[in-house]
């Protein structure tokens, strides 16, 4: 993937992250520079308290760095300050998060799950509903779009998940340990799902992880140590062999 | 997308039972209010009932209903003589306790000359006084049927229910009874026949009946009731009231300590409701923590989690104040006392009870706005 001829979607300079001051001061995360691109999909990986979750919340700006710059589609978000007043909005415009565990709304069935975000973006009701069913069928959970989020199965909540992450069709998507609460089977298909995704609409990918069955699903690979970042290593072979599907 | 409803709905019988204990609260206020107004309207009814313009007493008291009151029973002849006074009518007022269906029951007897001012306002049952003794138009609250006996007085006379009215209660919530003017000063002012014969072989002064507590007057619309007052009150022995200034008295004085209890009561429930409904909000508001967090991390503004506590907690005041008032309005007809729900009323009641929901809310939605989007992460690695 020619990465250098297009614009990162994601572009981290020096950032770094203190938690406490004085002899209580742990630096969680020391001068990272990273940079994803449109279409990529990412692996941060690392030991625990390696730092990895720390960047990732930084990087989904609900964290705020102590020094650095972070630049999101195009957009200088933080350079020593916010640079935006309306965080929430600038996560609901460009980011999708997709959490370890589903984090549904137990109170909405599938297809509201997904379009309360199209609803919370001034989507109209009719126009949020068509397009939660819509991305429900791409995801093939469609079927389940009546069930609360107690009635589905881990897998099928997890896509639910998904759905709702790519609803405002984000040139973001980060993913928290997405793969955990799944079976290996069940893991490699999000993961497929992430790296489709990524190439139907042109997103960068970023997946905090620990589960190094799932490395060969990466272009890039960042290791954290101690809030540093050891190696940037491309990684990703298959990714390329997956033939895109339709963007919803 | 309305999230509180999905919220209600999701999780309903939370919500229901919820309501109920609230509903049962706020029940209780609308019934204090109810008692409170009741507590007002039977103290003027008595007044009213009398649909007098005058109230002619003994000189220097404020009777009959704040203080005693007795003169002469030929004052009628004094006052309808009168410029101004276009029909007067004698009256007397006493409490007693008698027996009904072999219960102690307590009246209000008022005694009245028969086609004269004072007598009954509006009979929903029966006839009015026709027999110059021993019958009685009774409020329906005492339990009595037409044609029944009651016994009445020291000399265990028999009065037959000829009439009943409906709503005719003092302020403590007696009935009240009519019978005539001559059986009420009989009952008052007749000793019993042991005494009576005591006094006679004592050589005591004889008595006599013929005293009344007040005289009702009407006055001719053509002539002002203040002139016609003072013209009364220019005898010594005589005060003269006008109908204000006995409701005055009758709302003011005689139930303004019940009144204040009343109020007192309304205010401490009004209290109570708020931290319940403040209490209630915020653990449905600590149920929902991870869910708010998760909203906030998609994006959700402030205005959208406030509007989902306030929803919620305005839904279960306006739902809880519709069923107290249904339950007060069902049970109304058993209650020991009448009460008085006018709609000026319910409309500030409720006017409280969604003041109070908001109120109440305050704290949920703090708690809510403090909640750290990071906090949907909580159990990520």
């Amino acid at each position: 993937m020619a990465d250098t001829d297009r614009q990162a979607v994601v572009r981290v300079e020096h950032l770094s992250k203190h938690f406490g001051e004085g002899a209580a001061r742990v630096d969680a995360l020391r001068d990272i520079d990273l940079q994803v691109f449109p279409g990529q999909v990412v692996g941060l990986m690392g030991p625990s308290g390696s730092g990895k979750t720390t960047l990732l919340h930084c990087i989904a700006c609900i964290l705020e760095p102590s020094t650095g710059r972070l630049t999101l589609d195009g957009e200088v978000v933080y350079d020593g300050r916010w640079l935006k007043a309306n965080l929430r909005r600038l996560r609901l415009d460009k980011i999708g998060f997709i959490f370890q565990y589903p984090n549904l709304l137990p109170f909405l069935d599938g297809s509201d799950n997904v379009a309360v975000v199209l609803d919370l973006a001034g989507f109209s009701a009719a126009a949020a509903r068509a397009r939660a069913i819509e991305l429900l069928d791409y995801l093939e959970v469609g079927h389940r779009k009546h069930a609360l989020p107690k009635q589905l199965s881990g897998g099928e909540a997890q896509r639910v998940a998904i759905a709702r992450a790519l609803a405002n069709k984000p040139r973001i998507i980060l993913a928290d340990e997405p793969t955990a609460p799944l079976d290996s089977a069940r893991a490699r298909i999000v993961m497929d799902l992430l790296r489709r995704i990524a190439l139907d609409q042109k997103a960068a990918v970023i997946v905090v992880t620990h589960d190094e069955m799932i490395l060969d699903h990466f272009d890039h690979i960042y290791r954290l140590r101690d809030g540093r970042l050891e190696t940037d290593a491309p990684a990703g072979i298959r990714g390329h062999q997956l033939a895109s599907g339709t963007s919803p | 997308m309305n999230l509180a409803y999905r919220d209600i709905k999701h999780n309903l019988l939370r919500f229901v039972l919820t309501n109920f204990g609230l509903s049962l609260l706020l029940g209780i206020v609308i019934m204090i209010t109810a008692v409170y107004g009741g507590l007002i309207d039977d103290a003027l009814r008595q007044a009213r009932a009398a649909n007098a313009d005058l109230w002619v007493v003994e000189a220097g008291t404020n009777g009959p209903f704040a203080e005693a009151s007795r003169i002469s029973g030929d004052t009628r002849e004094l006052v309808s003589r009168v410029y101004g006074v276009e029909r007067a009518g004698s009256v007397t007022y006493q409490s007693v306790q008698t027996e009904i269906n072999g219960a102690p029951h307590r009246l209000f007897l008022i005694g009245f000359e028969p086609g004269r001012p004072g007598g009954p306002r509006k009979l929903t049952a029966g006839r009015n006084i026709l027999r110059g003794h021993y019958e009685a138009i009774v409020d329906r609250s005492a339990g009595l049927k037409l044609g029944q006996e009651i016994s009445l007085g020291t000399h265990g006379h028999k009065f037959t229910v000829v009439g009943l009215m409906t709503s005719e209660v003092t302020s403590s919530g007696d009935p009240v009874a009519y019978i005539t003017l001559r059986d009420a000063q009989a009952l008052q002012f007749e000793l019993a026949p042991p005494a009576a014969r005591r006094e006679v072989a004592r050589g005591g002064a004889v008595q006599t009946n013929d005293q009344i507590n007040a005289v009702i007057a009407k006055v001719s619309p053509y002539v002002p009731i203040n002139e016609v007052a003072a013209a009364l009150s220019r005898w010594k022995h005589l005060t003269a009231l006008t109908q204000e200034q006995q409701e005055t008295l009758l709302s003011q004085f005689v139930i303004e300590k019940a009144r204040k209890q009343q109020l007192l009561i309304m205010v401490l429930l009004v209290i109570v409701s708020a931290v319940i409904i403040a209490l209630i909000v915020y653990t449905l508001t600590m149920d929902k923590v991870r869910s708010i967090a998760t909203l906030k991390f998609i994006g959700a503004p402030d205005r959208t989690i406030v509007g989902l506590i306030v929803q919620q907690a305005l839904s279960m005041g306006i739902f809880g104040f519709f069923a107290g008032l249904a339950l007060v309005v069902i049970f109304k007809p058993y209650f020991p006392r009448r009460l008085v729900l006018d709609p000026e009323s319910v409309v500030v009641v409720f006017i409280i009870t969604v003041v109070i929901c908001l109120a109440a809310s305050t704290l949920g939605i703090r708690l809510a706005l403090k909640v750290d989007p990071a906090e949907a992460l909580a159990s990520s690695g």
